[in-house]
């Protein structure tokens, strides 16, 4: 069972780098255009905008 | 779903660093649907000069633009690439952050993160872990789960505590109750090496409630953007004269005494004294009269009239909240409102659930408790069965449904105001109309098909030389006509129109009995043609009273115009039932005697003159050009032009509110089942994880069905 030792924090970690990834998303702006989010990407727009 | 508006942090980078900047321009733009319209708007905008960056939202339909440029010229370029866009009022559209809605996000994200980490160890419980690797995972999943909690329920135990000060029950406390009993329970098993620990149903249970809650404030504060907007769309603005200088002033600084100058198409700011020669006015909204009304020097002009002639000035004798138009508006909202005696669908289930619940899991401790003596025992039956019956897919039930179908009517152009308004429109079975402005739009339809060619051409030359509003109307109309040649072209003032062509007397004149409803007469200088005009009907309407009859909706036309009107408009659109010359109180009164004989009216109405009436019914509708009162008083606003779609929102509504039931129906299902293994002693936190997401989720799958209603 000492593989639990490793195992547990490891899954600990990981969750809380999601907690992390979600906390960034919403501290900038992720949510605020979700229909806007969903057609960009169909943009025929190589070039970077100015 | 329309998420917090927040357009100007989108423009990120670029924004922030000009914070110190004029605040950057932000324009609706309703034609904005694809993503070929963002491409087309955020190049066509960032080509300007002076524009730092333009950032489009599809969801709001805005583009936020960092510049230190006009508005003017950004709404030029958009409408070169063929968009409409319309500034909004920064103030008026408030603060572009709201911190409720990502507290909110953040506390679902902290309590789902911390959920699917307990409930990793607790399905290694649940497999078989014993002795020592059970209390340890049991001692993990506390110390993860007790700062969750207490951070992620606030929201809830608030909300019960602050209905426990004033000595009432609602859904919250039995939420709060077993989330707190769930936690302090599981801790003292895990503590003392009990096999049964709830920590992942005191996690998944704030978890799902908390999504309910989401749901619920989002469609409230979009709904209050969308309202926002509204507002931000209307010109707060006054221009002042002083002296021989115009001076663009906030309404709010107008002062009584100063002369104001009213530009055409522009609403009157204040109750006040013409002082020009002549004004020309809609003043429909007051009257419902559809007729403009001519004003001569010195007359009472009152706040609101929309001016449809020449510029004009005036004096402003009352301004702000003691025009009459806010005294009436003001009347209105203090009168009985028939929507505040209203309990929604979830308050009623609420009051009966709540107590009924304290109920069972007292007497089920109290019953385990004489019949074995237990105190430990007893006690964890008892918080099983509230942790069971907790309200998880009751708190979804509403909010889910009522989310879509809010999300639905949004993107067909209805905005709703309030949850509850869905449960009343579900209820309506009679729709009353106004008359003008509702029914019709402001302008003249006429019937040019008896004239020839050359007789368009000389109409049409007469009337563009005309500032009179009928006259207008008619060069509009004829704006594809080629105009012809018609020279020394003079006013008769009071008449019409004279002018020379061809060598012969050619004349645009008022025809009919002076005051009547007349209408036009061509003079081509050998005889005299009536040009007869009507009232445009509003887009939609000619197929609204047969589609609202099928749905077994009664329909009636209340209106303050002359009865000749009303009748032909009624006639047209295929409505027996018209009352013609209404004032606001007749609107009120009727309204309110056909409430009291167990009809469910839903009003739709614009004017201030329907204020009254709109408060007065069961439910209510106002189009989104209608005064801010009506708006106000309205359940729902129409943001669209076309009225083709109103029986579809009485159809949503009752879809709506079916499917709410259902979702009560199913809550119920899954707690016949559940509740009586609990009570009986049977309850692991396997069945209550099981039961609680198996019912969270089909409420919410049930919900969407909301979305495929007609």
């Amino acid at each position: 069972m000492n593989v639990l030792l490793i195992l547990i924090p490891v899954s600990l970690v990981l969750g809380g780098l999601g907690l992390v990834a979600f906390i960034w998303s919403l501290r900038h702006a992720q949510y605020d255009d979700p229909d806007g989010s969903a057609a960009r990407i169909l943009i025929d727009d190589d070039e970077p905008r100015p | 779903m329309t998420v917090t508006a927040c357009p100007a942090c989108n423009a990120a980078p670029a924004a922030i660093a000009m914070a110190d900047r004029p605040a950057p321009v932000t324009l609706s733009v309703p034609g904005i649907r694809c993503a070929a319209c963002i491409g087309t708007i955020e190049r066509a905008l960032t080509a300007l000069p002076g524009v730092k960056d333009a950032r489009v939202n599809l969801t709001l339909k805005r583009v936020g633009i960092t510049t230190d440029r006009p508005a003017d010229e950004m709404i030029a370029a958009l409408s070169q690439v063929g968009y409409d866009a319309f500034p909004l009022d920064a103030a008026a559209l408030g603060p572009q952050e709201d911190p409720k809605a990502r507290d909110l996000m953040l506390r679902v994200g902290v309590a789902g993160f911390a959920m699917m980490n307990v409930m990793l160890l607790s399905v290694a419980v649940w497999s078989g872990a014993a002795d020592a690797t059970r209390d340890l995972f049991h001692l993990i999943s506390a110390g993860i789960s007790l700062p969750a909690v207490f951070y992620s329920a606030q929201p809830f135990f608030q909300n019960a505590l602050s209905a426990l000060r004033v000595r009432r029950l609602n859904m919250d406390v039995p939420i709060s109750l077993a989330i707190i009993l769930a936690a302090i329970m599981s801790l003292y098993e895990a503590l003392n090496g009990g096999a049964h620990a709830y920590f992942d149903a005191a996690l998944s249970l704030t978890f799902f409630l908390l999504i309910g809650r989401v749901l619920e404030y989002r469609t409230r504060a979009a709904a209050r953007s969308a309202a926002q907007e509204l507002s931000a769309l209307e010109v707060h603005s006054v221009q002042r004269k002083l002296g021989n200088t115009v001076t663009t002033i906030p309404a709010s600084a107008l002062a009584v005494g100063d002369t104001v100058v009213v530009p055409t198409g522009v609403r009157v700011p204040a109750d006040g004294r013409l002082t020009s020669r002549a004004a020309f006015t809609d003043r429909a909204f007051l009257t419902g009269e559809s007729e403009p009304v001519q004003h001569s020097r010195d007359a009472t002009l009152q706040a609101g009239e929309i001016n449809l002639g020449a510029p004009f000035e005036m004096v402003a004798e009352a301004v702000g909240q003691d025009t009459r138009l806010r005294r009436m508006a003001e009347l209105v909202a203090t009168a009985e409102n028939a929507r505040n005696r209203y309990t929604s669908l979830a308050d009623r289930a609420a009051q009966i659930y709540a107590p009924a619940v304290h109920l069972l899991a007292a007497v089920t401790f109290a019953g385990w408790l004489i019949a074995t003596g237990d105190l430990r025992h007893s006690l964890n039956i008892a918080i099983a069965v509230l942790i069971i019956t907790c309200p998880c897919a009751l708190g979804l039930a509403v909010p889910a449904v009522s989310t879509a179908a809010i999300g639905k009517l949004y993107r067909l152009g209805y905005l709703v105001k309030s949850g509850t308004a869905l449960e009343r429109l579900a209820e309506v079975d009679h729709v009353v109309f106004d008359k003008t402005g509702t029914l019709t739009r402001p302008g003249f339809d006429f019937q040019i098909g008896h004239l020839t060619p050359a007789q368009r051409g000389i109409a049409k030359a007469l009337a563009q030389a005309s500032s009179h509003p009928v006259s207008q109307a008619l060069a509009q109309y004829l704006a594809d006509e080629a105009g012809a040649d018609v020279t020394a072209i003079t006013e008769i003032p009071g008449r019409g129109m004279k002018g020379q062509w061809e060598g012969r007397t050619v004349h645009l004149e008022k025809g009919g009995e002076p005051g009547g409803e007349g209408g036009l007469v061509l003079d081509d200088g050998q005889c005299r043609i009536p040009l007869s005009y009507d009232e445009v009907t509003a887009p939609g309407a000619d197929m609204l009273s047969p589609a609202l009859q099928r749905r077994g909706l009664g329909v009636t036309v209340l209106s303050g115009d002359a009865p000749g009107k009303t009748e032909r408009l009624a006639a047209h659109l295929g409505i027996a039932d018209w009352h013609a010359g209404q004032s606001p109180e007749d609107k009120h009164r009727l309204i309110a005697t056909r409430s009291a004989a167990g009809e469910k009216i839903c009003m739709v109405g614009d004017g201030i003159n329907d204020t009254a009436a709109l408060t007065a019914a069961h439910a209510s509708i106002a189009p989104g050009r209608a005064l801010d009162a009506a708006r106000n008083a309205a359940d729902v606003v129409l943001l669209g032009e076309t009225l083709a779609d109103l029986p579809t929102v009485f159809g949503i509504a009752r879809k709506a509110v079916r499917l709410s039931r259902q979702n009560f129906g199913i809550a119920f299902a899954y707690n016949l089942i559940a509740v009586p293994l609990a009570i009986a002693g049977f309850a692991t936190p396997l069945m209550a994880a099981l039961a609680m997401s198996f019912s969270s989720i089909t409420v919410l799958l049930n919900a969407m069905r909301v979305r495929i209603a007609k």
